[in-house]
């Protein structure tokens, strides 16, 4: 069983080597993440795991990819993407201009499915979706816009759940297994690394989209992530967390007024 | 009182079940005194991943009061806390929830024996954790992880399961300290709840 202080070795060697800092991800979780990659890479001994780590740098990608959680689909949350279309979109229409951050977008389905609502919503033309992730890999795939052709039975079923009214394989090309999606849907995307721990605020945007990310940190690095978004969320812009996350222990909370059910909050002050 | 030389002072209950156990717990929480002393986590698989109309289920059954967790909710005694569909279920050294939505365990997610291993971490040997009904083997590593932290293990009695291969595997497979049916888990619970 790998105690505490392993751990605390392994979040020091990657800070001093790398750079990257883990230190107030939520424990409970990171402790299963690195269990799970020491087993998985079968070391004889926890110090062999951490020499690997130090002494190889090929290695720490598997780390990043190992100790995050990229789990994602198209639509999650069907009705999430529902107040959006009818209650969030509406509100934005008559920008000149409209700017979505989607914070730890992961391989970008989420950034596909918003793609697909301004599109339906004849907004995506004067829209710019961002779409940052600390780890570099995920980003590639959400690059390319493919995505696994099995997949698409439960997307669809999302997609009609959100209101979806087209049919959703009109979206995409299949080709062996895989699909790609309609290049037009990528165009207002720009991808980048950004780090939520250490990377700094870069824009003001319209609507900030962070999803079962923050349950991945301690409740210090929530606030400031929160923080972060506050300062990059214009007044009447929105914010939307995932299902189970919440803006009730956040400093930030007498800014901002949710929605409705979901967990959409627009910033009145 | 036998169960008290069990424990010595219970901090936490947790409740882990698969098929079956819902009306087990349905049949439990009534019969649960209020207030309650310690806290009480419950797993369960289901099958609708987005229905969150268990907790009222469980709730209109008991004054205690039922909640389904949300991220970093803090664990208050005298609570019924429910893990959400599709997350796992952690707790945190301070005592505060968390939630996790990586790989399924067991083909589950939330998966019982990773918040039992989870709890035993945090609450050691004030920990008992109850394993229901239910048609898989998940449940039964994650009770040898609370013994190995010093708690105690009950399984329901395979005989008044619904499915009993779950019980029947952690009773095989670990050291539980009690076998019980439904009624008999009720008074074990109050006479941990009244001991503290
Ligand atoms: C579970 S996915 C969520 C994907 C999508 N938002 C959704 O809800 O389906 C979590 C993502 O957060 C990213 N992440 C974790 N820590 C991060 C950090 N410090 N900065 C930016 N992204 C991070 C992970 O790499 C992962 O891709």
């Amino acid at each position: 069983m790998i105690e505490e202080a392993d751990i605390d070795l392994v979040l020091n060697d990657l800070f001093e080597v790398y750079g990257y800092d883990f230190t107030n991800y939520a424990r409970a979780s990171l402790k299963r993440r690195i269990s799970r990659l020491f087993l998985l890479d079968k070391f004889p001994s926890f110090a062999e795991f951490r020499y690997r780590l130090k002494s190889d740098p090929g290695y720490l990608k598997r780390v990043i990819e190992g100790l995050t959680v990229t789990v994602t689909e198209m639509f999650r949350d069907p009705l999430f993407y529902k107040a959006l279309r009818t209650e969030i979109i509406p509100t934005l229409a008559a920008k000149p201009f409209i700017r979505i951050w989607h914070a730890g977008c992961s391989t970008g389905e989420e950034v596909f499915s918003m793609a697909i609502v301004l599109k339906e919503a004849n907004l995506l033309h004067k829209s710019l979706l961002y779409a940052t992730d600390l780890n570099p890999q995920v980003l590639e795939k959400a690059r390319r816009g493919v995505f696994p052709l099995v997949q698409m039975k439960q997307y669809s079923e999302n997609y009609i759940e959100s209101g979806g009214k087209n049919d959703f394989s009109a979206y995409y090309t299949a080709q062996y297994g895989q699909v790609k999606f309609d290049e037009s849907l990528a165009e207002k995307m720009i991808f980048s690394t950004h780090n939520l721990v250490s990377d700094r605020s870069f824009n003001e945007f319209d609507l900030i989209l962070c999803r079962n990310v923050l349950i991945y940190f301690d409740k210090q690095l929530q606030e400031r992530t929160l923080n972060l978004f506050d300062e990059s969320i214009g007044t009447l812009g929105y914010l939307a967390l995932g299902s189970k996350e919440t803006l009730n222990f956040s400093s930030i909370k007498a800014k901002y007024r949710q929605l409705n059910k979901e967990k959409i909050w627009r910033k009145i002050s | 009182m036998a169960e008290n030389k069990l424990i010595n002072a219970c901090k936490a209950v947790v409740i882990g079940g698969s098929a079956g156990s819902i009306e087990v717990l349905l049949k439990l929480l009534p019969a649960l005194s209020s207030p309650l002393s310690l806290v009480i986590m419950i797993v369960l698989h289901r099958k609708n991943s987005t229905d969150s109309s268990l907790a009222d289920l469980l709730s209109s059954r008991t004054t205690i009061r039922v909640q389904e967790v949300e991220d970093k909710d803090p664990v208050v005694p005298g609570t019924i806390y429910l893990a959400p569909a599709d997350y796992h279920l952690l707790i945190e050294k301070d005592e505060v929830f968390s939630l996790d939505d990586s790989e399924k365990v067991n083909y589950s997610r939330p998966s019982l024996d990773v918040t039992f291993e989870s709890a035993a971490d945090v609450y050691g040997s004030s920990l008992v954790g109850i394993l229901l009904s239910g048609a898989n083997a998940d449940g039964t590593a994650g009770l040898n992880l609370i013994k190995a932290r010093g708690g105690v293990l009950i399984a329901q009695k395979p005989e008044t399961a619904q499915a009993a291969f779950m019980p029947q595997h952690a009773i095989q497979n670990a050291p539980i300290d009690r076998v019980l049916d439904v009624e008999e888990m009720a008074v074990f619970i109050n006479s941990l709840s009244r001991v503290n």
